[in-house]
């Protein structure tokens, strides 16, 4: 027998929130704008680390980065929109040759880090140099003080080759953990429990303490993947307050969807469409008076 | 669902139509068959283990003396002069210690290299298929082949020779290398599965680092699969403690620990001996012994000894649900390496 259908009788009109006074417009009015640039300090200098020159990337036959050509500079922040599927973040992924691991990906043109081509350095080197930060908070299942420590030990290559170097010990270690730590914004949250867990911490604690490991070797270039889309609002805003500040001492490339928060945080923005660049501009210009028809509709929200 | 103590009403207040939870009486006929299966299924399960537990535990503690753990087995037919099990209890910790040690690093090297090399690719397929086949390969199998490798001369030292020159191989040294052969394809399976439970984005966060996949795989992987490997371990343990076949052919099943001679750890390495289940076996009415109190007492204490390695195993994996403060740092050390990914 088949069971009975459950019936939920609706006789009386939903319910909604009684208008607010001022009328419709009272919510937007009443919260800051969300596409307020954040308030950034001044920048001393504005230096070009690394450039990207005519890249093209392909997974297998199918390619999905089409000859970008981007500067990446010390002093600003630099974001990459776009629509999924764009190419955005294979084209960070290339920038310290992580798409490498990717089996059938291949790269034309040329990527340099003050002037060197990525492929002349050993890939480590250059991974210590553009370290990156990713979508999902991943720190390793370890102590706090370790997450970060992890970054700056130089594991001894060669076992028995006598240049085995010494482990360095955690006084050695401390100072440079913490003012890796201080420079996320984490270390007033965390100075009393370095020892507990890095996995007990929250979401946007993970998310700060990546960013610590990923700053704690001193980086010329720090990749940010979508670092914020599994993060609440409040953490958001932390972490991109973050960034701004950071923008001083390291050149910063972030990948987002979140528009708004390309337009509060980046300098420079690059709008891709189907692994080609559209459009490269200053934040305002690409926002407010976008070039190209195809950026308009994108930062309007007509697609994407 | 928890179940509500007040039936569910609409916002407005008015109670809503229709059952408040979903009852089992408006299951169809397959469900409630499949249900009442399941259930059946578990409770059978749990009487079957209560039935072997109350047996072992009535018939073990009723023969067992304290006399029978503190001595060795002596040949007599009089059962009162025939000693107690010292030597096969010392036989089994010193055999299952023995295999799994050789089969831990082994296997969480085969794991590794399996879940994060893997090329050529022929060469991860064979591997793969290899451990696979050692997994299916009844122990006695694995036994007679042991018997025929370390009677190689070219392995006499881990046997003893006899007079006339031809080497004996039976020892603990060949019993705990096929041992290990058991114990493997578990501890492979398991550490493996844990690292490929581990999303790829962590991996990669410690190649943008700078780091290398071998620092990768030691830093990082492994002390995240750490419980995983202490349960396949576990379970590479209870198949070297519970297996009869390899202590028969490859270990003598001595009445007696017998030494080879020479220093002392080496000479009992070398030597013959038995396990609480080739002591089961023989004082069992199907053995020569013939002494069943005796092989109930002794299969009592072998299942003390799996449950409590057991324990050990996990509480050392798991860690005690206490503070971080109250642990000590070896125990903070493992509880903080605890696996995120494979909970």
């Amino acid at each position: 027998m088949p069971p009975p259908v459950r019936r939920i009788a609706i006789d009386r009109p939903p319910r909604v929130l009684p208008p607010s006074a001022n009328g419709a417009g009272a919510t937007a009015a009443g919260s800051p704008n969300p596409r307020r640039r954040l308030a950034r300090p001044p920048v001393s200098d504005v230096i070009e680390r690394m450039r990207i020159e005519s890249v093209s990337l392909a997974y297998g036959a199918r390619w999905v980065v089409r000859e970008v050509t981007l500067p990446v500079r010390r002093g600003e922040v630099l974001a990459l929109i776009g629509a999924s599927g764009s190419g955005k973040t294979t084209l960070l992924r290339s920038l310290n040759r992580l798409t490498e691991i990717t089996a059938g990906a291949t790269r034309a043109g040329r990527i340099t880090l003050d002037g060197e081509e990525i492929e002349r350095l050993e890939v480590n080197e250059l991974r210590r140099r553009v370290t990156m930060v990713f979508q999902q908070p991943n720190p390793f299942p370890m102590s706090i003080f370790e997450n970060v420590a992890y970054a700056l030990r130089e594991e001894n290559h060669g076992i028995g080759l006598g240049r085995a170097r010494r482990r360095r010990s955690r006084r050695e270690l401390e100072p440079d953990v913490v003012d890796a730590l201080v420079r996320a914004g984490l270390y007033d949250e965390v100075a009393a429990d370095l020892d507990h867990p890095a996995l007990r911490l929250s979401g946007g604690q993970q998310q700060r303490l990546c960013i610590a490991r990923a700053l704690a070797a001193r980086p010329e270039v720090l990749l940010l993947d979508e670092p914020c889309s599994a993060l609440d609002p409040l953490s958001t805003a932390t972490i991109e307050e973050l960034i701004v500040g950071l923008r001083e001492s390291v050149a910063i490339v972030i990948v987002t969807h979140n528009l708004q928060q390309a337009q509060r945080v980046a300098d420079h923005v690059a709008f891709m469409h189907l692994g080609e660049l559209v459009e490269y501009g200053s934040s305002e210009q690409v926002f407010d008076n976008p070039r190209r028809e195809r950026t308009r509709e994108y930062v309007s929200g007509a697609f994407g | 669902m928890a179940t509500r103590a007040t039936p569910l009403t609409a916002p407005g207040g008015a109670p809503l139509a229709g059952r408040p939870r979903d009852s089992i009486a408006a299951w169809p006929l397959a469900d409630r068959l499949g249900y009442l299966t399941c259930w059946a299924a578990g409770i059978a399960l749990c009487l079957v283990t209560a039935a072997i537990v109350l047996f072992m535990l009535v018939k073990g503690i009723s023969y067992l003396r304290p006399s029978l753990l503190v001595q060795s087995p002596q040949g007599s037919l009089d059962q009162s002069k025939a000693g107690g099990f010292l030597d096969p209890i010392v036989g089994t910790l010193l055999l299952t210690a023995l295999g799994t040690a050789l089969a831990a690093p082994v296997g969480v090297a085969l794991a590794a290299w399996l879940s994060e090399y893997a090329r050529p690719a022929w060469l991860a397929r064979t591997v793969e298929s290899g451990v696979e086949m050692i997994a299916g390969v009844p122990s006695v199998v694995l036994a007679i082949f042991g018997l025929l490798v370390f009677s190689q001369g070219f392995l006499s030292f881990l046997s003893q020779t006899s007079a006339g020159g031809s080497v004996f191989g039976k020892s603990f040294f060949a019993a705990g290398g096929m041992m290990s052969l058991l114990a493997l394809p578990l501890i492979v399976s398991s550490t493996r599965e844990a690292l490929a439970q581990i999303p790829a984005h962590v991996r990669e966060a410690s190649y943008a680092l700078g780091k290398t996949r071998a620092t990768t795989i030691w830093r990082v992987l492994l002390p995240s699969v750490r419980p995983n490997i202490a349960s396949g371990v576990t379970l590479g343990m209870g198949r070297i403690i519970g297996d009869t076949a390899i202590v028969v052919v490859l270990l003598g099943a001595t009445l007696q620990t017998e030494g080879a001679g020479g220093a002392p750890l080496l000479s009992t390495l070398r030597g013959t001996g038995s396990t609480l289940t080739s002591y089961v076996y023989t004082n069992s009415p199907t053995g020569e012994g013939n002494a069943p109190q005796k092989a109930y007492a002794a299969a009592f204490v072998l299942l003390m000894l799996v449950v409590g390695l057991n324990a050990i195993v996990t509480r050392l994996s798991n860690g005690p649900r206490a503070t971080n403060a109250e642990r000590s740092p070896l125990r903070r050390g493992l509880r903080a390496v605890r696996t995120p990914w494979t909970r």
